[in-house]
């Protein structure tokens, strides 16, 4: 009998020890086949502009720029409304919460391509003909850097706009929780010193539950980060610096799904660079995250 | 003297649960009330209508009157927020802000006032000593108010209360968890402060009541069954229940 | 002393919860847009012939799309199947046998950067150690990669499941004298039965609509998914990728808004199944 208790927590351990294997696995695949590229370009791989498979020189910094500009854009605009968002939900009636908090998780549960679908056939050509004129021209943003005349309804702003409401949901959970996880009698006692609903928010619960909140930003800092389908259709997919918030542009994880296929020998190589960089991105992200949550349910745990 | 409170026919529902019923209560200026109960009978409950705290949650109602001096303040014309500075709240654990020391003074009176940095700083400190607390944290001013032990946190949770400068202090059970020498403290610093505010004090230790108070008010199941001076209540009372629950026979 | 005007303050107030009011109306409008902008485009797609009939190659009208519906399920069932069982030994572990501390820690880890990790990078390490070697895409490498996201999610959700079952249950069944494996498998897994099953839904509903790892493995086809384990397998989110973007045809494009509402039914509904049947399962205990 207790020989397969031992079998069973043996087994129960290969299984877990696979998370840790997985991660060491897609570390070294991809650091096995960019070895090639990095041997080429070297470092200067993570600065150099160029993608030009007929010379066979390729760069990351177009994609990587891209991929940052996106998640900036999308965290930028996410991130108050998620924030208020949350504060509607925690303090509306229940039911009401309730139903609309679902509502706001089915965001995160609609799939990606369907995003991307609705980015290219509804998004895109409203940016086009409504919204980017409308910055361009009726605020006069095309007179300053970062904005421009050239507009097509593709490009980083869309894409980032996308990216937000992916990640909305993501980070509109985990504030909600951490609202909910502030003391009441700390809440209290801020109404007692005469705080409004708002002062309450910002100044206690905000600073309250800062590290949760923060986990909860890096969270969604991570879907967009690694966001493909959905990028891919309104970015524009031009493998060069973007002069501007309208131009088309390109991120790691669309250069890599729109490239991969007719990809080979030395591109292929630069290509799992890009994922390598993206890898390193994302977990980079996810330590941040995963530290931050935990300072919190471990504060948590002692209360 | 002139009453500082005053409630008239104060009923308090939980949604269909009514809680308090019929709550007549007069506070003097200057001193301490001391409402004690057996618990849930009704005593915070009532002192949570005084800085009309309860209206952050749903389905609680209130009917009646509480009159500050001489004004009803569950008028709707009444600014709760500026009511919340006129009237501070102590609640039973210490709930130091996240924040400094200085911060957690400072923060309120910067909610109200609009004043210097050197104004700032001087009522702080007239703050934290009011609240016999600033030979112990002079020195630490800017450190988080949540490394202080347990005793100085509801100490500079008084501070808080008293630097917008109120005129009435609630306190809900403010030592239940304060442990002894740390309770004796704040006891003497209750005494000193009635000099310059009014106290309503809802506390479950008759000792602590008898100790400090000048006035007590008994509640029973959401009902004011006594009120009176403290020693007369103590050692004569007039009502059999109130001899029951001062004697310890129950709750 | 100044006071400060309670008027501006209050206006502020008003102001900010309003656009919280205004932030969650948002939100759920971009959801019902997005709902319904499937709907009406696909909606108009589907039809008996094209739930039925299979997909026909490129520029050929009037084809069905049910090839793609039957490798969906079959490529989500075998991540199922590939996923479940170690996922639940390895929350198993976390949750019982907290004897190595580090090393659950480093597992937890691990596992919380995989739920993170993304989607197009399982695509290619899935391509590198399969499709490259075997020298074909298969249906195979696609359930292989959604395994490889759903693992850490269920592993996740089981340790947390597990976590929640009182630990009285667990010592009063060891005190019985059941092994540890009856103890685990029959007494804490069975209490918790109800919280399994809405994780492994929700991670279901995950990926089954997961798009970018099968451009790399399961790639696609017209024809019916008979060759699962060595060939091309037609399925839903790479078709409406290809119908959809990569085709000049209305009638393609038509039928790929089709297999999105058909994809996003799908998807919303295991979601919401997994959902409600936990709320009430949760208030029937």
């Amino acid at each position: 009998m207790l020989k397969l208790d031992s079998t069973f927590r043996w087994l129960c351990f290969g299984a877990a020890a696979f998370a840790g294997l997985l991660l060491l696995g897609f570390f070294l695949q991809l650091a096995l086949s960019s070895s090639a590229a990095w041997r080429e370009f070297g470092l200067g791989f993570l600065v150099s502009t160029e993608w030009d498979p007929v010379s066979n020189v390729y760069g990351a910094l177009p994609s990587v720029v891209g991929t940052l500009l996106t998640t900036a854009i999308a965290l930028v605009l996410a991130l108050p409304l998620a924030f208020s968002a949350a504060l509607y939900l925690v303090d509306a009636k229940p039911w009401i919460g309730a139903v609309l908090g679902h509502a706001i998780d089915l965001l995160a549960a609609i799939p990606s391509v369907i995003y991307g679908m609705w980015g290219l056939f509804v998004l895109a050509p409203l940016m086009q003909t409504r919204i980017q004129p409308f910055l361009a021209e009726t605020l006069r943003l095309n007179k300053i850097p970062f904005f421009g005349d050239d507009y097509n309804g593709f490009g980083i702003l869309t894409a980032g706009l996308i990216l937000a409401v992916m990640i909305l949901p993501y980070i509109c959970a985990i504030m909600r929780d951490v609202f909910r996880m502030t003391p009441p009698m700390l809440r209290e006692s801020a109404f007692g010193v005469g705080c409004t609903k708002w002062e309450t928010a910002k100044d206690i619960v905000l600073r309250y539950g800062l590290r949760g909140i923060l986990g909860g930003v890096f969270i969604g800092l991570g879907r967009a980060l690694g966001e493909t389908m959905a990028v891919l259709f309104v970015i524009g997919n031009l493998m060069e610096m973007p002069d501007s918030l309208f131009s088309g542009a390109t991120t790691i994880a669309s250069t890599l799904a729109n490239n991969f296929a007719e990809a080979d020998g030395l591109q292929r190589s630069a290509l799992f660079a890009l994922g390598l960089i993206l890898l390193f991105m994302s977990f980079g992200i996810q330590v941040l995250a995963q530290s931050y949550l935990h300072a919190t349910s471990a504060g948590r745990g002692e209360k | 003297m002139p009453n500082k409170i005053e409630t008239r026919n104060l009923n308090f529902y939980y949604g269909p649960h009514q809680a308090l019923f019929d709550n007549n209560l007069s506070v003097e200026k200057n001193t301490i009330m001391a409402v004690i109960g057996p618990s849930g009978c009704g005593k915070s409950t009532h002192l949570r209508i005084y800085n009309r705290i309860f209206e952050l949650y749903r389905g609680q109602r209130v009917t009646g009157e509480v009159l500050i001096d001489g004004r009803n303040i569950l008028d709707d014309s009444v600014d709760v927020l500026d009511l919340r500075r006129k009237v501070g709240m102590i609640f039973q654990k210490p709930t130091p802000f996240p924040m400094s020391v200085f911060d957690n003074v400072a923060y309120p009176l910067k909610l109200h006032f609009k004043l210097s940095k050197s104004e700032t700083a001087d009522r702080v400190e007239a703050a934290l000593r009011g609240a016999s607390i600033w030979d112990e944290v002079k020195n630490k001013l800017r450190s988080s108010g949540l490394a202080l032990s347990g005793g100085q946190q509801q100490r500079l949770c008084i501070a808080r209360a008293i630097a917008a400068e109120p005129e009435i202090l609630l306190m809900d059970e403010p030592t239940s968890a304060i442990d002894p020498v740390a309770t004796l403290k704040i006891e003497e610093l209750m005494v000193e402060l009635k000099r310059n505010f009014t106290i309503v004090i809802v506390t479950h230790n008759m000792q602590q009541a008898a100790r400090i108070s000048d006035n007590t008010a008994f509640f029973y199941k959401g009902t004011i069954i006594e009120t009176g001076r403290t020693e007369e209540m103590f050692t004569h009372p007039h009502n059999p229940k109130t001899e029951e629950y001062i004697t310890g026979r129950f709750g | 002393m100044r006071p400060r005007t309670l008027f501006f303050r209050t206006q502020k107030d008003r102001a900010i919860r309003a656009f919280s009011a205004l932030a969650v109306l948002l939100a759920v409008g971009v959801m019902l847009w997005i709902l319904y902008t499937v709907v009406r485009f696909g909606a108009p797609a589907i039809r008996f012939g094209f739930l039925i009939h299979a997909s026909k190659p490129f520029g050929i009208a009037d084809g069905g799309i049910a090839n793609a519906i039957l490798g969906t399920l079959l490529i989500t069932a075998g991540a199922a199947l590939l996923a479940v069982p170690p996922a639940i030994c390895a929350g198993i572990y976390l949750a019982e046998f907290p004897d190595h501390p580090r090393i659950s820690a480093a597992l937890r880890f691990s596992a919380n950067v995989m739920m993170g990790m993304p989607s197009v990078l399982v695509g290619l390490f899935v391509y590198m150690i399969m499709v490259m070697p075997s020298g074909n895409f298969s249906g195979f490498a696609a359930s292989v990669s959604l395994a490889i996201i759903m693992f850490p999610v269920v592993m996740r959700t089981t340790e947390d499941m597990l976590g929640m079952v009182p630990y009285a249950l667990r010592e009063s069944a060891l005190a019985l004298g059941m092994t540890r494996m009856r103890t685990t498998l029959c007494i804490v897994c069975r209490s918790a039965k109800n919280g399994l099953l809405t994780g492994i839904l929700l991670a279901l509903s995950r990926v089954s609509g997961e798009t970018a790892p099968l451009l790399f493995t399961a790639m696609f086809s017209d024809s019916w998914p008979t060759g699962y384990f060595s060939e091309p397998t037609a399925n839903l989110p790479v078709l409406i990728t290809e119908y959809a973007t990569n085709s000049p045809f209305e009638s393609m494009q038509r039928a790929g808004w089709g297999a999105a509402l058909v994809v996003t039914a799908l998807v919303l509904c295991i979601n919401l199944g997994a959902r409600i049947f936990f709320r009430e399962k949760k208030n029937a205990q």
